[in-house]
């Protein structure tokens, strides 16, 4: 089967299963940190194929749920529902340094074409060049195209990302946004994008979740087309309304 | 100061950036300074003139009859005499190659297993809670005790035979080799291990790709000290008590105020600890290419 047929009964599978199948069902979810609530109440769903992002101040908990999805930390209380396979990718690349960059990209994977199917993946991002890298030989943007083609790799259902932009430039920042939406728009995983940028999310995200004092605080829903202007009247809006969640009241801030 | 950087290598400045690694200058970006380590042809060479300088004053010390060749033979003398105790060996020292076999098959096997029960445990310890409540007191307390103190305990415990000096020097190379590697499991990014399980590693997997690697750079550092400790231990457990080896030689030599063969003697220890030097360098260079200071060259 070629790629281009995969990627496509992929994405059919996927859009049969949009259909109301959650990806992640989250309810009623607490967690404290030695006594210090950092996260209750939370309910929050993401349907399959869907692009939520998750914004909210510095230390709002952010992080703490993507953790508690990713199955890193098990010491809630509350529901937690994650179906099918996900794939992390953190703010810091975190990449092995000692094993090039196909080798990071194809670890943990058990096929006999694991190399190939890796080395697929980092030309898909743009790294066809840099199979034999290594890592801290790239710039802070090919880590991350490879950190997000180590998680692509592994045909994820959920994406989570926590900020793995953040450390960009604005310029590769959009650079990478552009090839997010081109990768998502061909597999079609739902994907969790925590961010502490509300352009980011206004940009890439169906639904935007604003997390405060441990709590889901807002949501917007944005049903335009992608790519989207920044200028668009209705994302203008939104933009203004989440920063004044957010507590920022300048027109047009970001974070 | 790591062996690497004694070597001019800085250990702690791993920082990601190509283009910085290599030293070219990109404008778009903030450049730091880098200073490589350049391996220019006539570095190596550099570093022997030095050496060779002492050698030479060494050999006017017997033209200008400055001291009695019987208390320091010159070099030139050194090799007549290494070369007879291997052409024509006489009983009371035995052959240069016969000493030199025995006390290199003591030291290897000592080294051997001194090496693979501190691998064993250090990694025990490393890698678990319980691990590190067992073991680490007990190499902690071991590595205070004077080691050649033991040497007369062995010797009453075992006698005279190789087993003391096997066992001296598997205890003088297992601590270093512990230690670091200890340490070096240690050092690793906890963030790594978090990747593991996101990622579904097995076990094994874990092992190969993120601890063995990670500890590697420490441990490896440890290799050298403990080669260094155990080549020491060998010289010393054999001249105390021993009928045959290297520190055997030696013994025999100073009854006989036998200068010359004792310094004989004692460049062929040292040439057996440069060669196992060079052997771990090699392996230094191997194990840690993905270094950028390293992969720049
Ligand atoms: N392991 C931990 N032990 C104790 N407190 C923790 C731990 N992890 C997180 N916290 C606390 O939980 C709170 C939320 O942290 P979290 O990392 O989720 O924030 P965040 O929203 O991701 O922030 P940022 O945007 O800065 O990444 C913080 O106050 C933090 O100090
Ligand atoms: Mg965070």
């Amino acid at each position: 089967m070629s790629a281009a047929t995969r990627d496509a009964a992929v994405v059919a599978e996927r859009t049969q299963l949009v259909a109301g199948t959650r990806v992640v069902d989250v309810r009623g979810l607490g967690r404290a940190f030695a006594g210090r609530s950092v996260l209750q109440g939370i309910d929050l769903q993401v349907n399959a194929g869907e692009i939520v992002a998750l914004i909210g101040r510095s230390g709002s908990g952010k992080s703490t749920l993507l953790r508690i999805l990713a199955g890193l930390d098990a010491e809630f209380t509350g529901g937690v529902e994650v179906n099918g396979r996900v794939a992390v990718a953190f703010q810091d690349a975190r990449l092995l340094p000692w094993r090039r960059v196909r080798e990071n990209v194809a670890l943990g994977l058990r096929n006999d074409d694991r190399n190939a199917v890796a080395e697929k993946e980092l030309r898909e991002v743009g790294l066809g060049d840099h199979l034999r890298s290594w890592p801290l030989t790239l710039s802070g943007g090919e880590a991350q195209r490879v950190s997000l083609a180590r998680a692509l790799v592994r045909d994820p259902n959920l994406m989570l990302l926590d900020e793995p932009f953040g450390a960009l430039d604005a310029l590769t920042r959009l650079e990478m946004h552009e090839l997010v939406l081109a990768l998502w728009k061909r597999r079609r995983p739902a994907i969790l994008l925590v961010t502490h940028d509300v352009d980011e999310a206004l940009a890439l995200a169906d639904r935007v979740v604003l997390l405060a004092d441990g709590r889901i605080a807002h949501q917007e829903r944005v049903v335009l087309d992608r790519p989207r202007q920044r200028e668009n009247h209705d994302l203008v809006e939104k933009r203004i309304r989440l920063l004044t969640e957010l507590g920022v009241h300048e027109k047009g801030a970001v974070l | 100061m790591s062996a690497l950087e004694q070597e001019g290598v800085s250990v702690t400045s791993v920082r990601p950036g190509r283009q910085e690694a290599l030293g070219v200058e990109i404008p778009t970006r903030k450049r730091r300074p880098v200073s490589l380590p350049l391996r220019r042809p006539g570095r190596r060479f550099r570093r022997l003139i030095s050496p060779l300088v002492v050698l030479i004053l060494w050999q006017l010390t017997h033209t200008f009859k400055l001291i009695s060749e019987l208390k320091l033979p010159p070099p030139s003398e050194l090799t007549t005499t290494g070369w007879n105790l291997i052409a024509h060996p006489i009983p009371a020292y035995g052959s240069l190659q016969g000493a030199l076999v025995i006390s290199t098959q003591r030291f290897a096997v000592g080294f051997f297993f001194g090496a693979v029960v501190a691998l064993i445990l250090a990694t025990a310890a490393g890698l678990s809670r319980v691990g590190e409540a067992a073991i680490d007191p007990l190499v902690q307390g071991l590595r205070t005790i004077p080691l050649f103190g033991l040497i007369p305990v062995f010797l009453v415990m075992f006698g005279i035979g190789d087993l003391p000096k096997i066992l001296i020097v598997a205890l003088a190379a297992s601590v270093p080799l512990y230690l670091n590697t200890y340490a070096g499991i240690r050092s690793i990014d906890g963030k790594l291990f978090e990747l593991g399980r996101v990622l579904g590693l097995a076990r094994g997997e874990l092992l190969r790709n993120v601890v063995i690697p990670g500890a590697l750079p420490q441990a490896l550092v440890g290799l050298r000290q403990s080669l260094g400790a155990a080549w020491l231990a060998l010289v010393v457990a054999e001249q105390i008590n021993a009928n045959s080896g290297l520190g055997f030689m030696i013994i025999q030599a100073a009854t006989f105020l036998r200068n010359d063969i004792i310094f004989v003697v004692l460049l062929v220890y040292t040439i057996l600890g440069l060669i196992t030097d060079w052997i771990v360098r090699r392996m230094e260079r191997r194990a840690l290419a993905w270094r950028p200071d390293l992969v720049a060259q």
